[in-house]
């Protein structure tokens, strides 16, 4: 992230590390990773209280920030979650948070803001679909008027934590074109079931609406017109997302290095070859670059500048696919013990795999600059 | 800046925008660049263009106002290389003589030596350039055999130097000469400044696979040197080669705040331009190669957004400087791939080597890259040994008379 921070985001970091490392050091989220749920609610609550559910929300709903720029604070705390692969909906929250944000007209969601804000409720966007690749616009599922609203049917998966989660934010066709819906996870007619996750706590579900009946109040926004919204939350998504990655590379990186130091082949140390010191100079300018380019999509998506939406697609293209060949980097470095479950290294392939496949692809980005740089050859689907 | 004299960016911007759309001329995008090799009227243009600058109070924006600039801040630089888009700059004198040379100077040089050399330059009447790598020698600069004789009150030069920048176009060169054997190799070095144009240098210009010649070598046979030549210490050349090598890297890997707008002006490496490569090659909507544009697009924007995180680091003093390898080895990176990307969209339009970009000439020069500059191996080990704290390489000349050390046969 940003190299330069105020002594105020400073000391902040300063407390959502202590925080993280009391709270949630790497033998816990082994600890988590047995339990049925992936994080505990009461922990949750206690994050909210440092601010954590309150930086994308204006103050007169609760929110607020250290430095004023919601968005660069909260990444910097994303950031910490991936130096230690924390657990919970700090991605899944905040992603709902900053559409019902954005979501001025339509229905008042701003006790259910609230809820979230303090921690009392979680809440998750249900936007893939089975068998599906990031399409966001075109979602399978349809909301159709019913007797008191609308009537939704379809199937989403991959949703982060949708089994501990209060309320889902649901993509849907309806006959006005692309809407969101915030449905409660216990409405007649939902169904959770747990998928297999590749990352030990951030657990994935697959969500099935049969028949479930919301009234108009559920609408984020203006029915038929989500896509700003949709765009905005994926900018959030992508910002959080590659800061949480860049956190992770910096602590795998760190200890490798020292792993470097520390293993000794034919009486020297690994640090000391340079056929492997060349690969760690590689990997040290590749990591520069990642924070270069998180640091600035985040400035772009805070200040809503014209060119974020190309620049959250170019730090995903970036990012995404830098950070896993850095950390498979890190296992070969380590020889073996980089593929035991008893070494960490996993934790956090786990967490940057999930991260670059997660809302779009590398290459789905890629696509997305090309419809910017050269937009009269693009695909109109 | 708490500075309350110092103008504010974005008044210095505006100021700035105003006298570029009174003064300078607009760039002529159809206007054929010159074949590589003759871009003689070039270089009377960018001196021209540089006294435009300079007379309007806007040349050496970084540079102190005692040696002729304007004594204000990167920001202040980066905003008026924004403004100049579009509009015909001394691109020239970008690298080597602001963003290598000059500082260099303004580094180590004697009060006299800044006073003249640097505000010459930023004038518009003195263009500098560096007499460093040897024929005999790449990577390994210390090793140099160019040899610099006292006699009395003076100094005798003889050997050679190669790859200098334009050097046909020149004034004055930063030159290393050894003149001390006896010492260990970075020990018996000195730093002089040498007038370009006189009897005893002979010069060649260098031709390159695309065609550029824009690199020369120089031959010195008794080219004598006055004692006021020498910048620095006597044996203390090293030094100054360090500050003059940190400088190129931050000027080659793009994030050198004496430079004044975009690019190095050279045609004989023009970017390639992806999506006019793409639709020349009719496959600009075909969603593999729209997958690469966008790869290429990206990895350029990351290389700026690269260029300016190291930047503030070196500037605020978060990175050590070092860290300009950074810039470097991303920059090459960086050209390897939108070279291979370019080759890759232009499929079987490379054969002819002609159309947009002149896919295969570049191609031809992919590696410039990563050996101008100092070679990506070398950034390697500075990363590694100076940035993480690795193990410097074996060297087997160190703390050796330079004498006594063994050398090849070419």
């Amino acid at each position: 992230m940003d190299l330069v921070l105020s002594a105020d985001q400073k000391l902040f970091r300063a407390t959502v590390k202590g925080f993280l490392e009391k709270e949630a050091p790497l033998t816990r989220v082994r600890e988590l990773a047995d339990t049925s749920t992936g994080f505990d609610r009461d922990w949750w609550s206690r994050a909210a209280e440092l601010g954590w559910t309150a930086m994308l929300v204006s103050e007169e709903l609760g929110g607020g920030s250290v430095s004023g720029d919601g968005l660069l604070d909260l990444a910097i705390v994303a950031e910490e979650f991936g130096r230690g692969v924390g657990p919970g909906p700090l991605l899944a929250t905040n992603i709902v948070l900053a559409g019902l944000a954005a979501a001025t007209d339509g229905p008042d969601h701003s006790h259910i803001v609230e809820a979230l804000v303090s921690g009392e409720s979680v809440a998750t966007w249900a936007v893939y679909e089975p068998g599906g690749q990031w399409s966001p616009l075109t979602p399978g599922l349809t909301a159709k008027p019913g007797s008191d609203g609308f009537v939704l049917d379809g199937v989403k998966d991959r949703v982060e934590l949708a089994e501990q989660a209060d309320l889902l934010l649901v993509t849907a066709t309806t006959e006005q074109g692309l809407t969101q819906f915030l449905v409660p996870a216990d409405a007649a007619g939902v169904s959770v079931e747990a998928s297999r996750s590749l990352d030990l706590v951030r657990r994935f579900a697959e969500v099935r609406f049969a028949g479930v009946e919301v009234p108009g109040s559920a609408v984020v926004g203006l029915v038929g017109r989500a896509e700003p919204l949709v765009e905005r939350q994926l900018q959030v998504a992508i910002v959080l997302q590659s800061a949480e990655t860049c956190g992770a590379l910096e602590r795998v990186f760190e200890f490798t290095t020292q792993w470097a130091f520390d293993r000794y082949s034919f009486g020297r140390p690994l640090a000391s070859y340079q056929a492997l010191k060349h690969r760690f100079a590689d990997m040290k300018t590749w990591i520069e670059a990642c924070h270069a380019t998180t640091g600035a999509a985040a400035r772009a998506v805070q200040d809503g500048a014209e060119d974020a939406a190309e620049l959250v697609s170019v730090a995903k293209s970036y990012v995404g696919s830098r950070s896993t060949q850095i950390l498979q980097d890190c296992v070969q470095m380590h020889g073996g013990i980089g593929v035991t479950w008893e070494h960490d290294l996993h934790l956090y392939l786990r967490r940057a795999t999930v991260n670059r496949a997660l809302y779009g692809t590398p290459e789905d980005h890629r696509l997305r600059i090309a419809d910017i740089i050269a937009p009269s050859e693009r695909k109109t689907s | 800046m708490t500075d309350s004299t110092v103008e504010a960016v974005e008044s210095f911007r505006l100021r700035a925008r105003a006298w570029l759309a009174e003064n300078m001329p607009r760039v002529d995008v159809d206007a054929v660049p010159p074949p590589p090799g003759d871009d003689d009227a070039e270089w009377v243009r960018t001196r021209e263009l540089q006294k435009k600058l300079y007379a309007g109070g806007f040349a050496g924006i970084c540079f102190p106002s005692e040696y002729g600039g304007l004594g204000l801040t990167p920001e202040h630089q980066r905003a008026f290389t924004e403004e100049s888009e579009g509009y015909e700059m001394p691109l020239l004198l970008n690298v080597p003589t602001f963003s290598i040379c000059a500082p260099t100077i303004m580094d180590m040089g004697s009060e006299q030596q800044k006073r003249e050399r640097i505000s010459a330059a930023i004038r518009g009447d003195e263009i500098l350039v560096q007499f460093l790598s040897e024929p005999s020698g790449g990577s390994d600069l210390a090793g140099l055999v160019t040899r610099a004789d006292r006699d009395g009150d003076t100094w005798v030069l003889n050997g050679a130097k190669t790859w200098s920048t334009c050097a046909y176009a020149a004034d004055y060169a930063l030159c290393l000469a050894r003149t001390d054997w006896d010492a260990p190799k970075h020990r018996g070095l000195t730093m002089f400044l040498v007038k370009v144009h006189q009897p005893g240098i002979t010069m060649r210009r260098i031709t390159q696979v695309s065609g550029s010649t824009e690199f020369c070598e120089e031959f010195f046979d008794d080219l004598v040197l006055p004692a006021d030549a020498v910048v620095g210490e006597v044996n203390g050349g090293w030094a100054v080669a360090s500050r003059q090598l940190f400088h190129e890297r931050t000027a080659v890997g793009g994030g050198s705040p004496f430079t004044s707008g975009r690019g190095t002006g050279r045609v004989s490496q023009p970017k390639p331009d992806l999506v006019q490569i793409a639709r020349a090659s009719g496959r600009a909507a075909d969603p593999r190669v729209r997958e690469m544009l966008g790869e290429g697009h990206a990895l350029e924007r990351v290389q700026e957004q690269l260029i300016r995180r190291v930047s503030i680091g070196l500037e605020t003093g978060q990175m050590p400087s070092p860290a300009a390898s950074i810039m470097r080895l991303g920059h090459a990176e960086t050209d390897w791939r939108v070279d291979d990307l370019a080759l890759e969209i232009a499929g079987g339009l490379a054969v002819s080597g002609e159309g947009p970009g002149r896919v295969g000439d570049n191609f031809l020069m992919r590696q410039g890259a990563s050996l101008g500059g100092g070679s990506t191996e070398m950034s390697r080990n500075i990363i590694s040994e100076r940035i993480l704290g690795m193990p410097r390489e074996y060297a087997a000349d160190r703390d050796v008379p330079f004498s006594q050390v063994k050398r090849g046969s070419s």
